[in-house]
């Protein structure tokens, strides 16, 4: 369970958003510039909010009434940007291991073998990210992420660089990862995307939380 | 022409010896300062930046006179390290080592800032995000990536010590196989009689070092890039 109880002035712009989810994938949803990155970045401990809380799973992240702050690299929380990021000095074998080997888990062959099945990049292995497609690249930033064995994972647009064609092609792996089962946080402007994928919708416009619930409430507004 | 002499053999080894010292030594310092410069902002910065390229601006004279009255016998510091660890800066070669890495610091640290600058700080939090603690997000992600500067301030900063002249001959002078480097090889020579060829000698193989130093930090710089845009 997340729980997210935030607050945070970031120039002109304020964001005062609070929401629980149980949900498997949990949409957060609104226009651009409603400040769901803010609010994913504050979830992953790259952003520390002014006031609050975020509890996942009974963990306290962030409490500014105790100055508790859990850093990003001890959240155990995978983040796929927009952009990828993808090393660019490693090839795509070294980014997939980057997490297991930060964290100092044990090489887990079979793991490896089922996620660059799920997501068809076992081909890409020894390419450098330059070499790669944008959905190519997107696919290996998932798998990147879902090795690090995390426990959350959070979706910033990832399809959001991407043109008609290449969303079709990563859909599939998103909605396979869904049903995979790690809770997730997937960010975008697009309802029909989160109609597709998500279990629960927390809609946000201009800093503020407007609708909570299931999946209907996406047909009830679309975003500015 | 190409007779070289014992004693020029030993003004040219000595100048790389000190050249390799200095930028070995130098470096990791540089790389600390760089990346503080780079990435953080705290009290008396400015004074630190103009402090690090004080040795480009400052006469060679004043900068060896600095530290001779710093890391001489009598010096603070050089005393104190005389006393306590043995190491002695004046009139000996790890004291030209010394005036070599202090006047081509700034030359070393300014690449090494811009390629920290140019580092694209989201790959960093990617790189967080995948449970990287801020030393390892520095080691595999920042370092790796800044390695182009980090190589082209060694080459320049090498190829600055190479030459460098005031501020060694000032601070532990001329003394052939101690602290005579190539410069100051050279400068005796054109002061002596019949030093011209000799000098031409030296002349030309400090221009051979140069080019091959210049020529070295092209290819370190191609290698690197290409190794950055994934090729």
């Amino acid at each position: 369970m997340l729980r997210v109880e935030v607050t945070k002035q970031l120039g002109e712009f304020s964001l005062e958003a609070s929401f629980t989810s149980e949900g498997r994938v949990t949409g957060l949803f609104g226009a651009s510039g409603a400040g769901k990155t803010s609010l994913i970045n504050m979830i992953a401990g790259l952003l520390r909010p002014d006031r609050g809380v975020i509890i996942l799973d009974g963990e306290t992240l962030d409490d500014t009434s105790t100055g508790a702050h859990v850093p990003p690299h001890r959240r155990r929380i995978g983040y796929v940007f927009q952009d990828a990021r993808l090393f660019p000095h490693l090839d795509v074998r070294q980014n997939l291991d980057y997490g297991r080997r930060m964290n100092s888990l044990a090489e887990d062959p079979a793991q490896h073998a089922r996620i660059t099945d799920l997501l068809d990049i076992g081909g890409l292995l020894d390419r450098r990210p330059g070499k790669l497609s944008g959905g190519e690249r997107q696919r290996v930033a998932l798998g990147r992420a879902l090795l690090s064995k995390p426990r959350l994972l959070l979706l910033d647009e990832p399809l959001g660089s991407l043109d008609e064609g290449r969303k079709i092609e990563i859909l599939p792996y998103l909605i396979r990862l869904r049903d995979e089962g790690i809770p997730m946080v997937y960010v975008s402007h697009d309802a029909a995307e989160l109609r597709q994928l998500a279990t629960q919708i927390v809609m946000l416009r201009n800093g503020r939380v407007t609708a909570l619930g299931g999946v209907k409430v996406l047909t009830s507004s679309t975003p500015a | 022409m190409f007779d070289i002499s014992p004693t020029e053999w030993t003004a040219i080894l000595l100048s790389l010896r000190v050249a390799i010292i200095a930028t070995l030594v130098a470096t990791p310092f540089g790389i600390a300062l760089a990346w503080l410069l780079a990435r953080h902002n705290f009290w008396g910065k400015s004074i630190l930046d103009a402090l690090v390229h004080l040795p480009l601006v400052l006469p060679p004279v004043v900068t060896g006179y600095l530290l001779l009255l710093t890391f001489g016998r009598r010096g603070m510091v050089g005393a104190w390290l005389a006393d306590n660890l043995g190491i002695v800066f004046a009139f000996r070669w790890t004291g030209a080592a010394l005036a070599c890495g202090v006047m081509s610091f700034p030359l070393l640290v300014r690449p090494i800032r811009l390629s920290i600058e140019a580092i694209d700080r989201r790959l960093e939090q990617a790189s967080s995000t995948l449970g990287a603690a801020p030393w390892q997000v520095f080691a595999t992600v920042t370092l790796p990536l800044a390695l182009p500067g980090i190589l082209a301030g060694m080459v320049l900063g090498f190829a600055k010590a190479i030459g460098e002249f005031g501020a060694t001959i000032t601070f532990v002078s001329n003394i052939p196989g101690e602290t005579q480097t190539i410069s100051s090889a050279i400068y005796s020579l054109i002061q002596t009689p019949d030093g011209d060829r000799a000098a031409g000698r030296l002349v030309l193989i400090s221009i051979v070092i140069a080019m091959g130093a210049l020529i070295a930090s092209e290819w370190f710089a191609r290698r690197a890039t290409q190794r950055l845009h994934g090729n």
